[in-house]
């Protein structure tokens, strides 16, 4: 017998496992109730709305304008953004022609390593998400190069984008309808609201590490 | 013989039942969080599929437990993620310190993880001049006043807000009294992020590894997992190596149970699913993941069919919330990392039945516990097996010290019972004798400490067994 502990491990598992028959589950996903595209906006909405998510409807063509609005009111003085995203693309152009409507946008270009210090100061960041789940109430977000982990995080205040028709029934329908064992990216999160804490006498309270505001923009046709 | 000398469980139970705050802090607190589940598990049907379903997949990964750890090394290997095995709490100990040192890094920031408190872990790299820092709101409230968690969710739940207050205004430098919710918790933000920002390295544990990818996956509500997984550029998750599912698709499932398990939600604020470190063109994350496996006795619970069912464990802790004992007791009167019916069956089969044995005595059997265990661990059965193997000298029993409290006058005194029960002879003889002497017995010994709490048994001078054959009723 070797000297690892690793092997060692393993010769006790061994051991006991060829005398254990397999055991399959018949089932992996529970049954999937299916809602229309409606019922799918109503009910994540109403999921993430109960845990303090503030949650809108917005017409694909003119969401921006809400999102002015939701900066003004918040005051928000600088916005994250991922450079060359189509959110991006259009930030930089609606600020181009509109310059003092906006706050200051932020490319998230550098990496971490330079660009933490500013990463720390800023009020709100921006993302796109890659759908949504109905069953639990929560976004997807699948962080990549150009829209890097920490956007939806240290920034106190998280605007995320949501395509209406990506929102699935369950977190277990999307899993398999989008092959994501073939191709798991570095991170995947999902995220229901903003970040809280109960740990004090069960007393609710947000905006514990991450951001204090979670704001969804549900993009319709 | 059994110790009693390092840890008395009956001097702890009988401190934490006269502390009146501890029992309002956790009759509040355990009360809740029945409640919360019951909300998420309303409807009884889809709760019990669930419950089977959650019962299935473990039952399955354990089955094939070595073949799934291999597979999921092998992943993990192959997306960038180091892996390191540990046989025990020193090795894993030792694994976190050699990464520290390689990157000369003098503090580390923590998510919750259950596995670092069964490695000591904050204690031991104290020792080597380094500073574990708890960013849990829970944990970072214990660790201010020197305390281990009570509870393997809520760490702080035997603590009520004045005596948070408290720790705060005295342990925190500059910190004004202020019993504010918001105000304590903003205060935590501040110090923390301070800490974030300039860690190296981050900890976290693992709520479900995955074979088929490689994946980590952690659930949280605060944020701080995330923080110290994403932000430090080394990332050390340590995991007991029961953790493995094989596929993705198992993951929700077990989630949903976990969540509305522990807490009575539906999920978490943040679900983390971690593949791999920084690939390159990446901007953030942590440019070196280390996965440290434990054992440490895991290998040898695996070996017994029975005891096997602890593995399924998914450390939901409902079984704390929904135990009687528990709640009136609290977690700290273990003794041990993890309290309550699951460390009742987890310690005593993991630190021997000399040091730990003890704890399955604290059980009145009620099945509360596995009535709601989202993956039906069998805890009463595993706990008066526990109690059996007390007493048994079953040379091939797996469980240390097994047969420690078996002694020359309780042996004696079965055999007579088993004679009293099995010989007519002796049966009727020595009813007789209890007739006629056994309520003039002396109160010495045990008998003393049996009517402690209880009335002292009258005997009758006829046994029914006479008094209906006088009657003239046949015996057949």
């Amino acid at each position: 017998m070797s000297n690892s502990p690793r092997d060692r491990i393993f010769a006790r598992l061994h051991a006991v496992s060829e005398q254990i028959s397999e055991y399959a589950p018949q089932t992996v996903c529970m049954p999937i109730e299916t809602l229309s595209q409606k019922e799918k906006i109503e009910k994540l909405k109403n999921l993430m709305e109960a845990v303090r998510s503030e949650v809108h409807i917005v017409d694909r063509s003119t969401w921006t304008k809400q999102l002015k609005t939701i900066l003004m009111a918040r005051d928000v003085k600088n916005l994250l953004f991922a450079p060359e995203t189509p959110i991006g693309d259009r930030l930089v152009n609606e600020r181009r022609e509109a310059p003092d409507d906006w706050p200051e946008l932020i490319a998230y270009r550098e990496d971490i390593e330079q660009f933490k210090e500013r990463l720390f100061q800023i009020d709100a960041g921006i993302t796109s998400t890659i759908g949504g789940i109905a069953e639990t109430g929560a976004l997807i977000l699948w962080p990549t190069r150009k829209e890097p982990r920490l956007m939806s995080l240290v920034p106190p205040i998280h605007i995320a984008v949501l395509e209406a028709n990506k929102i699935h029934n369950t977190f277990c329908e999307v899993i398999q309808k989008e092959n994501w064992p073939g191709n798991m990216p570095t991170n995947v999160v999902l995220i229901s609201g903003p970040s809280k804490t109960a740990d004090i006498e069960l007393t609710l309270a947000f905006g514990v590490h991450g951001p204090k505001e979670l704001i969804v923009l549900i993009l319709k046709d | 013989m059994v110790d009693h000398h390092r840890f008395d469980f009956e001097e702890n139970v009988s401190r934490a039942l006269s502390d009146k705050q501890l029992r309002n802090n956790f009759k509040f607190a355990m009360g809740n969080f029945i409640l919360k589940r019951q909300s998420i598990f309303s409807d009884e049907i889809e709760t019990e599929q669930l419950r089977a379903l959650g019962h299935a997949i473990k039952l399955h990964a354990l089955s094939k437990l070595p073949e799934l750890l291999e597979k999921l090394e092998k992943k993990c290997i192959q997306n960038g993620i180091q892996v390191h095995w540990a046989e025990t709490t020193a090795d894993a100990n030792q694994y976190v310190l050699d990464i520290m040192k390689t990157h000369n890094a003098t503090s580390l920031v923590k998510g919750k993880s259950m596995v670092s408190e069964e490695m000591h872990l904050n204690h031991f790299l104290k020792q080597h001049g380094i500073e574990a820092l708890e960013t849990d709101l829970g944990e970072f409230i214990i660790q201010l006043n020197g305390e281990t968690p009570s509870h393997i969710i809520v760490p702080a739940v035997h603590k009520n807000k004045d005596q948070i207050s408290k720790i705060f205004h005295e342990k925190i430098p500059n910190t004004p009294y202020t019993e504010d919710v918001e105000e304590l918790n903003a205060i935590a933000r501040k110090i923390l992020r301070q800490k974030f920002y300039e860690a190296r390295v981050g900890l976290s544990g693992v709520n479900v590894a995955v074979a088929e990818t490689g994946t980590l996956c952690l659930v949280e509500n605060e944020g701080n997992g995330r923080m110290c997984t994403t932000l430090p550029s080394v990332h050390i998750a340590v995991m007991g190596l029961e953790k493995v599912v094989e596929k993705l698709e198992e993951v929700p499932p077990l989630l949903r149970l976990l969540t509305g398990s522990a807490t009575g939600q539906l999920i978490t604020t943040y679900v983390n699913m971690i593949t791999s470190p920084r690939k390159a063109g990446e901007k953030d994350g942590p440019m070196e993941v280390h996965l440290i496996i434990l054992d440490n006795g895991r290998s040898k619970i695996y070996i017994d069919p029975q005891f096997r069912q602890t593995l399924q464990c998914i450390r939901c802790g409902t079984c704390l919330n929904h135990c009687p004992v528990y709640t009136r007791i609290g977690g700290h009167a273990y003794g041990f990392v993890y309290p309550g019916p699951i460390g009742k069956i987890l310690n005593p089969q993991t630190e021997g039945l000399n040091k730990a044995g003890i704890l399955a005595t604290a059980s009145s059997l009620c099945n509360a516990c596995e009535e709601v265990c989202p993956v039906k661990i069998p805890i009463t059965e595993i706990l008066r097996r526990i109690r059996n193997e007390s007493y048994s000298n079953d040379s091939t029993s797996v469980l240390d010290d097994h047969g420690c409290k078996r002694n020359v006058p309780e042996c004696f005194a079965w055999k007579g019972w088993e004679m009293m029960n099995t010989s007519p002879t002796v049966n009727s003889f020595s009813r007789k004798m209890l007739g006629i002497i056994g309520s003039k017995l002396p109160n010495v010994g045990p008998l003393k400490y049996w009517t402690r709490t209880r009335t002292k048994p009258k005997f009758a001078v006829k046994s029914l067994h006479e008094l209906v054959s006088k009657l003239g009723v046949d015996n057949e």
